[in-house]
């Protein structure tokens, strides 16, 4: 996440002193992604240092400065927030490995292993779920952040699904065990460059 | 005692070459005031599961308990009585009568048991009240969206003094925040007293339930821990299996 384009949307809303960025930031996203003041200063020292923001007096305590966004910082986060982050290349996920590497080791049972992964997301989405409906109604922020968790949670879930839904149609297809009907992976997918 | 517990039970269909054990050896027990989640792919055996905890079918070997009598061996009329008073059933397409109002679909199990017409009405009316639908309850199922359906047959399923809910994937149809809402009101359900069993594939549903049971080809073959406190959100990597 950019912490960077964060804080000149919050910039955007009017002048800000560091640490009101930091609690507003906190509030905005629904205290999910918890933030220390020092990356709050050095992200503001450097959007100063690109013309992005600009505060009154340059030599005073950074405790002390007053913020505000610039008409390039107002550009910069008008152009980032309709860019589309770069999703073009698959993410190298170690879940992803780990299935793929017990599919292919004679003495590891992989549906167990599949399972095992299943169960610590399944739970992992109980807690969400939990928080979700302990404070939803009172903070929409964290709720959407939550969806937002719930959501991804349920894709890795899913996508162990149909893995052992393969591995299993493989392995009765294939007399040599699930290995051999594995395909190999394309090195990229989608990729442009 | 439990409101609802399976023992040891197993279905199979067909005979000899095309016996199919639909599930094997399943012990469950669902308590008043919580919800468990079955959860499993297509086939697993879960709707087998709810059909024979809402006594529609018949176990070939094992025990269904329900608030303590075994419903095994109870007479079809036994049988009959249990499920209009005790049970509430939930499925995904609803099954609301369309000719009926909102409130009429709610207390038609009440009149069927013999409540008169003004009492199961009223009753009726209190529970689409209790679940804040009481401004649908004379439109009919046409005039109300899907969710809006799915909380009606959740009122229906509840009223009286229903002591056990059977959903399946009752939020299959319903886009995610009615989803979330449907299963918002099992909970309210729950937390008055209701114990549930909920079926489904969705892991964003299951994770409603205070436990949830993993079946795969007709076995229980796992199950998740009991909850953890939220605030030990922050500190999962320590539970993480995916270290390296």
């Amino acid at each position: 996440m950019s912490i960077r384009h964060s804080l000149l949307a919050l910039l955007s809303e009017g002048p800000k002193y560091g640490f009101q960025l930091r609690q507003e930031f906190e509030a905005s996203t629904g205290d999910v992604w918890p933030l220390n003041v020092g990356q709050v200063y050095t992200t503001l020292d450097r959007l100063e240092r690109d013309g992005l923001a600009e505060s009154d007096d340059h030599d005073a305590d950074e405790r002390q400065k007053n913020f505000r966004i610039t008409a390039a910082g107002e550009e910069e986060l008008s152009r980032w927030l309709r860019a589309p982050p770069d999703l073009t290349q698959p993410p190298r996920d170690e879940l992803v490995i780990k299935v793929l590497v017990a599919s292919r080791l004679p003495d590891v049972d992989v549906y167990d292993v599949i399972q095992v992964h299943r169960r610590y997301l399944v739970q992992l989405m109980q807690q969400w779920t939990r928080l979700k409906d302990d404070e939803a109604h009172f903070d929409l922020a964290f709720a959407l952040a939550v969806d937002a968790e719930l959501f991804r949670l349920d894709a890795v879930v899913r996508w162990l699904d149909a893995a052992d839904g393969r591995l299993r149609r493989a392995s009765h297809e294939s007399p040599t065990g699930t290995a051999a009907a594995l395909p190999r992976l394309p090195r990229r997918i989608g990729a442009q460059k | 005692m439990s409101v609802l517990e399976l023992r040891n039970v197993s279905k199979v269909y067909g005979e000899g070459d095309t016996e199919v054990d639909a599930i094997s050896n399943i012990d469950l027990a669902v308590e008043r005031g919580s919800l468990v989640a079955i959860m499993g792919p297509s086939g697993s055996g879960k709707s087998t599961l709810l059909t024979i905890a809402g006594s529609l079918e018949q176990p070939t070997t094992g025990d269904v308990m329900i608030n303590g009598s075994n419903v095994v061996g109870m007479s079809r009329n036994d049988k009959a009585r249990l499920r209009r008073r005790t049970i509430g059933y939930v499925f995904q397409d609803f099954n609301l009568l369309a000719g009926l109002s909102a409130v009429e679909n709610v207390s038609l199990p009440l009149e069927l048991d013999g409540v008169a017409m003004k009492q199961a009405r009223a009753q009726g009316m209190s529970v689409l009240d209790e679940l804040g639908l009481a401004d649908r309850a004379e439109r009919y199922p046409d005039q109300l969206s899907g969710g809006e359906r799915q909380r009606v047959a959740i009122a229906r399923a509840i009223v009286g003094e229903r002591s056990l809910l059977l959903a399946d994937e009752p939020s299959g149809a319903l886009d995610s925040v009615n989803g979330e809402a449907v299963m918002r009101m099992i909970l309210t359900a729950c937390h008055g007293g209701v114990a549930a069993l909920v079926v489904t594939h969705d892991a964003k549903l299951a994770s409603w339930a205070d436990r949830v049971v993993f079946l795969r080809d007709g076995k229980a073959v796992d199950e998740t821990l009991p909850p953890q406190r939220p605030e030990d959100l922050l500190g999962l990597d320590a539970a993480n299996p995916s270290e390296s």
